[in-house]
């Protein structure tokens, strides 16, 4: 008897997963871009990341066990100017030869009715960690969903800009991340 | 009633501080552009940038003066090529302060960088990010200002000539002085 039940539950649960309309786990980078506004002098200006890998599982049903991860790869960002570009990598900016990478992983998300979610996690950047809360909106699509989300960073959180370039009057503290994830699902 | 020799007080004030901002603004674009980035760097090319917007501004009033007046008359002593000289010199000094605050602000939004004049005004990018583009009105601005500075030589060479050579009052015509309505 006791077999034959964990295989009536075993096939009830897979029935139960396939019923749901999808689980969001492959990511498709090209539809995928992280970009930002910093602001210079009271000038915005506009930058992004060429490189970076998302893990993440998503499930409209279940939104509570949704997770990501995103690692940023500091070498592919567009600061502005090529410039601006070489200045990054520098220890009073990424200090990139140590810390090549900036990490997101996700820690909760929680439904807020509509497509839309609040994603708590912690974001690693320079060696250090800091707990971010965004806003998420998911985007249903025929062949892929779309996430997006956006957040005010401060650069000096994580020590972005240390030494003479600390003063926000020059360049602000505040960094408008916003990112758009596209994952087909299956 | 005998001709005014001297521009109007508008002129006159309008001259001065677009020489005033020009003389600033023209050496601070050569020391900036070599400096390697940081935060005073960053100050300058505004500080830079605001002064072009108020030349250009200025500019702009100067040319709605200059087509709404009659510069005093020159005297008669000047020769006819000078007078030609003068007419094209004058010309191509209204065009340039024109122009080259107008090359600097295009090339800004070529750059990817909006001008915001004092940082509170954002003027639009009337084009759009690209690399060739900033690059060739980079060298434009530059091309534009070194005749600047060439044809200011010129004319400020003039007016002291006509001035102390010739001993006509030449400096009265953009002075403070009315008195010198003869």
């Amino acid at each position: 008897m006791k077999p034959v039940l964990k295989h009536l539950m075993l096939l009830a649960s897979l029935a139960a997963s396939s019923a749901h309309a999808a689980e969001y786990r492959t990511v498709l980078p090209k539809q995928s871009a992280i970009s930002f506004e910093t602001r210079q002098m009271g000038v915005p200006v506009a930058g992004g990341f060429k490189r970076f890998t998302t893990q993440m599982v998503f499930d409209p049903a279940r939104p509570e066990a949704a997770s990501a991860r995103i690692e940023i790869d500091l070498a592919s960002i567009d600061a502005g100017s090529v410039e601006a570009d070489e200045e990054s990598a520098g220890k009073l900016w990424f200090n990139r030869s140590v810390y090549p990478k900036a990490v997101f992983t996700s820690s909760q998300i929680r439904a807020l009715g509509g497509n839309r979610y609040e994603m708590r996690g912690t974001l690693t950047l320079k060696g250090k960690s800091r707990e971010l809360i965004m806003p998420v909106s998911y985007v249903p699509g025929k062949t892929a969903a779309t996430f997006n989300g956006a957040f005010t960073l401060k650069r000096l959180d994580f020590g972005i800009g240390e030494g003479m370039w600390a003063d926000v009057a020059t360049v602000a503290n505040e960094v408008q991340v916003k990112f758009r994830i596209a994952a087909s699902g299956k | 009633m005998t001709p005014t020799l001297r521009y109007t007080t508008p002129a006159v004030v309008l001259h001065w501080l677009v020489a005033l901002l020009i003389f600033v603004g023209f050496p601070l674009g050569v020391y900036m552009h070599e400096l390697p980035l940081s935060p005073v760097k960053l100050q300058l090319y505004s500080y830079h940038k605001w002064i072009g917007i108020t030349v250009l501004l200025l500019a702009g009033m100067r040319v709605a003066w200059r087509l709404s007046h009659r510069p005093p008359p020159l005297p008669d002593s000047i020769a006819g090529w000078q007078r030609q000289a003068s007419a094209a010199v004058h010309g191509l000094l209204y065009l340039l302060i024109l122009a080259i605050p107008l090359s600097g602000w295009l090339m800004s939004s070529a750059k990817g960088f909006q001008t915001v004049w004092f940082g509170v005004l954002p003027l639009p990018d009337l084009v759009g990010k690209s690399r060739e583009l900033g690059d060739a009105l980079a060298t434009l601005h530059q091309i534009l200002n070194f005749t600047l500075l060439g044809l200011v030589i010129l004319h400020v060479a003039a007016a002291l000539k006509h001035h102390f050579i010739e001993r006509q009052p030449f400096l009265q015509r953009m002075g403070w002085s009315k008195q010198e309505r003869t």
